[in-house]
């Protein structure tokens, strides 16, 4: 499983953690690897919640030395999103 | 693509599906034009600011006084005086330096509207009586651009968006002109400071809405509310095959000032 695109949010608190890992998997096509390298409790937690919430799949959540974490998401671009008008 | 301050500052819209990054980006590119900088402009243009709609058009010939501040939220007493469009624009930069401030320091006409019209993608009825609407409406349905209209008196306000052929026009619900002086202006009859508030604020999640592409606006409906008996109702309103402008025989193609009523303040 090899990752198009690897993502740092480290530094980041909720809700930025989730809301760049959105942004990435939106420049993404479906089927590509996203490679997400977070820490903390609360992103770990909540990050992978809300990418399956948006319709994408996580296939890894793995610890790392150090207390980081790296999470391996495949873009599903099944899902068409909702409420879309012609206005 | 997003810089770092924006992904922060719009991080509670960016997470909903429904806007993203894209429509983010969407809101950035959007231009919306206010006809009016009072009552309903003061909501509307605070937050389509706060919410990154990248171009804020702001038309009002008017200056501030003591008496718009009961409801003109975007104006403060330090203002009175000033022209509208500078005391809001100095507002909204505050608010958000990602929004470009246009400001027009003068009233709807003929003239200037089919100038100005052209360069938005939304049309936002912020004005104060009946000939200005009329003329905004025209303006609109001419130059094809949807129109938010709003309305307010008393405890009573309403609002929906007009854009033929999807829905009817203002004059496809309203096709004459009441005789002028025969409805009472929010200076005659008064008017509670939130009702445009709240009105405002309807519009302001319509323009949202359109420039985003999700939902339903109110096209073919009509909402009104009324404050005293908390009551919000919606009725449907359909296109008129007769109406004047955007009709099957329209017999307004271009605006000629003879056809509108306007106050004297807006063509002296």
């Amino acid at each position: 499983m090899q990752p198009k695109k690897t993502l740092d949010i480290t530094a980041d608190f909720c809700p930025i953690t989730f809301v760049k890992t959105k942004l990435a998997l939106e420049e993404m096509a479906a089927g590509e690897i996203l490679e997400v390298i977070l820490a903390g409790k609360v992103a770990v937690q909540n990050v992978p919640r809300s990418v399956e919430h948006d319709g994408h799949k996580v296939h890894a959540l793995s610890e790392q030395p150090g207390g980081i974490f790296r999470l391996l998401i495949e873009k599903d671009g099944g899902r068409s999103r909702p409420d879309q008008t012609d206005y | 693509m997003l810089s770092e301050t924006q992904i922060h500052r719009y991080a509670r819209q960016i997470v909903m599906p429904e806007v993203g990054g894209r429509g983010q980006e969407k809101l950035l590119a959007g231009k919306v034009l206010l006809v009016g900088a009072g009552g309903l402009g003061s909501p509307v243009s605070i937050y389509l600011a706060a919410a990154g709609v990248g171009t804020l058009g702001i038309m009002d010939g008017d200056t501030v006084s003591l008496s718009n501040l009961q409801r003109q939220i975007i104006h403060s007493t330090d203002d009175i005086g000033r022209p509208k469009t500078a005391s809001a624009k100095e507002k909204l930069n505050g608010i958000n330096p990602d929004v470009t401030v246009i400001t027009y320091t003068e009233y709807a006409t003929t003239e200037n509207l089919p100038q100005i019209i052209p360069q938005y993608d939304v049309v936002i009825d912020c004005c104060d009586n009946i000939a200005t609407r009329y003329l905004v409406n025209d303006a609109a349905v001419l130059a094809g651009k949807p129109f938010i209209y709003g309305s307010i008196l008393r405890f009573e306000g309403q609002t929906a968006v007009f854009y033929p052929p999807a829905g009817p026009c203002y004059r496809c619900l309203f096709p004459e002109a009441p005789p002028p002086g025969a409805v009472p202006s929010c200076q005659e009859a008064g008017v509670l400071g939130v009702v445009p508030g709240l009105i405002g604020m309807i519009q302001a999640t319509e323009a949202i809405k359109l420039l985003l592409g999700v939902g339903e606006p109110l096209v073919g409906r009509l909402l009104l509310y009324h404050a005293l008996t908390m009551d919000v109702v919606k009725v449907a309103v359909s296109r008129n095959k007769q109406c004047a402008v955007c009709g099957e025989a329209p017999t307004i193609t271009s605006l000629a000032a003879e056809n509108y009523e306007l106050p004297d303040y807006c063509t002296a």
